[in-house]
Parts: C-alpha cells; structure tokens; sequence
C-alpha cells in the first residue's frame, strides 16, 4: 500500500489506483462502466456478477474486464 | 402436411431455444457500428455471433455493439475467437456467461493462425469442461464426421463445421462430408464459415444443414445490406429446395413438352 493508503491494483493490464474499502461494482462504476454489461476475473479468478458488489477491491489485485465486441 | 404448411412451420430448435431464422451472422469488420446493425436487420437473422475483449478502460464512453444491436430482441452468441487452447477458450466463455448472463455459446480451438483451422483434440476437451459446467455449446469444428460424432458424445448443442477456412469466402468445399455429418448428427448441423456467396449459402442448406452462420460473406461485400438481404433469401431456398425434395440427376436430355402431337 502506498503512503496516501489508496491501492495499487491492475485493470487489463494497466496501473491504476483504487481508493480503500470499495467493492468492484463500485471499481466499475468509477471506470464508467456499465456492471450489468461486463464479464470481470480478479486475480483469475472469475467474479460471479451476483458478487460483484459484495467484492472488495485489495491492495495488488489484478483484473480483467471483458465485454462484447462485434466478431465472426 | 403439405408443402406450404411445412415452410409455414419451419423452425429450428438448438438446446431449447427455437428459431425461425436458418441464417446466423457476425459482427466483425463491419464500417461501424449502424452498418452493422442495418445488415443483421436486413439478414432477418436471430442470432448473432460476438467476441469477447477486454473493456476500453482509457475511453469508455466510445459507443458499444449492444448500442446498436439490442441483445434483448437478437440473441447474442459469444465466440471464443482467437483462443489457441482449450484453457483459454474455456476461460473466454466462463467470462462471457458473467458479462451476458447467457450459456449458449459458440466454442472455437484454432489450431494455426495462417489457416484458422481448428485443432480438435483441444475442441473436443474444452466441449466436454464447458457442457459439464452448464454451458450450452455450439461448436466450430473441421468437416469430419467421425469427430462431429465424437463432439456429440460429450455434450455439444449444434455442430458447426467449416466450409472452407474462415473469411476466405471459397465456398463449400466438402459437399460429401458436409451431408455425411448433416445424416450422422442428432443435434444441428451449421455450416460455419467458408461462405463467400448467396449460392453457397444455398448449397449449405441443400444438403441438410440446419443453418448458415456467416460474416466475412455480408461484411465485405460492397453493399453489405444488400448481401445480407441476398443470404436471407438464400438461405430460404436452400432450405426450400432441401424440404421440396431435388429432382434426380439423369446423364443425358429428357424433354419437358411433350412428343405426342407434333406437327
């Protein structure tokens, strides 16, 4: 955890921080997105939607966001 | 029944879900996203086909397909385009049934890049993962009988095998495999990828299958619209003409008008 306590975590690869105590629907939230419309793994492991906002956000997680995009 | 009552009622069902549209279409390389959404109108078709990628994190007010294609009127079939392993593939999915809140989906395990061809050792491993988690799954896979069989046996939903390698347009080039699988299967049978045409569509549903899925076909061609427009019609005559019953081949000319009576 760094000095000012927010979290050191990645989202699709990329460094970002996170304020303390917010859940991943909340990290959704503040990416813009939408968490009806997204698929979301936190350290590889699949977050079931039904959990996302039970789900807190740590220190050092890694995440995957997905969503659909047009393909064959 | 008669003729007409049968294409009156002619629907398809896969894993429970009926369809009356035979004609599935993506929604890769497309000019934007309205052309995109103006074919799949124009196509009449029901489902289509998504990829599964991660999120825009940098911009996430850019516009998004379900904006334009509402997944509560056309059924949304996530693939797993682009995984070489039945892990990766399986992961895909997994992710997928989270961000939709749908299981059926279409597996595809590439085997090389330079052909798309699928590896089938890794399809038929992930189906059996994937069925056993609750999935319902259609699968990609190569034009061979014995392993249409084999994917039956462990659970998948419809059966999908390539006309000819993905986006090359080349038409089917495996009719006798085509329909041995189409004779041998007790789940659909989906001609997917190889389309280059409305008339190989056509053919597809000569020979039996249960439906087309096609992108590469609409997407590319000059006038999208219009060609998606072709393929619904196409795809209703093929079928016709596969419930009508073709006429048997003869070697040599047999008049149609009659020989009595001429002058």
């Amino acid at each position: 955890m760094s000095l000012d306590e927010s979290l050191s975590i990645r989202v699709n690869g990329e460094h970002r921080r996170a304020a303390p105590g917010i859940s991943i629907t909340d990290l959704l939230v503040e990416l813009g997105l939408d968490p009806l419309r997204v698929g979301v793994e936190r350290n590889l492991e699949l977050v079931p939607k039904s959990t996302l906002a039970e789900v807190q956000v740590e220190d050092g997680d890694d995440y995957e966001i997905v969503h659909f995009v047009g393909g064959g | 029944m008669n003729a007409q009552n049968k294409t009156v009622a002619d629907t398809w069902t896969v894993a429970g879900r009926t369809f009356t549209s035979r004609l599935i279409v993506g929604t890769g390389k497309y000019k934007d996203f309205a052309q995109n959404a103006a074919a799949v109108e124009a196509s009449g078709a029901e489902i289509v086909t998504v990829a599964v990628r991660r999120v825009n994190i940098s911009d996430p007010s850019q516009p998004v397909l379900m904006d334009y294609i509402d997944p509560k009127k056309v059924t949304y079939l996530p693939n797993t385009a682009g995984c070489f392993t039945a892990e990766d593939a399986i992961r895909t999915l997994r992710l997928a049934r989270e961000a939709g809140g749908w299981n059926l989906v279409k597996l595809e395990v590439l085997g090389e890049a330079r052909t798309l061809y699928p590896n089938m050792v890794e399809t038929i491993r992930a189906t059996e993962v994937l069925a056993k988690e609750g999935f319902d799954v259609m699968v990609y896979c190569t034009d061979d009988p014995i392993a249409a069989k084999q994917l039956e046996d462990v659970g998948a939903v419809a059966i999908m095998p390539l006309g000819a390698p993905i986006g090359s347009g080349l038409g089917l080039q495996n009719r006798v495999t085509i329909r041995l699988i189409v004779e041998g299967a007790k789940v659909p049978v989906l001609v997917d990828a190889g389309v280059g045409t409305a008339s190989d569509a056509a053919v597809a549903m000569e020979l039996g299958c249960d439906g087309v899925l096609m992108n590469t076909a609409i997407a590319e061609a000059k006038d999208p619209v219009l060609m998606a427009r072709a393929m619904k019609s196409a795809v209703e005559a093929g079928r016709m003409a596969y419930l009508a019953g073709r006429m048997q081949k003869r070697r040599y000319a047999d008049p149609s008008s009659p020989l009595a009576g001429l002058i």
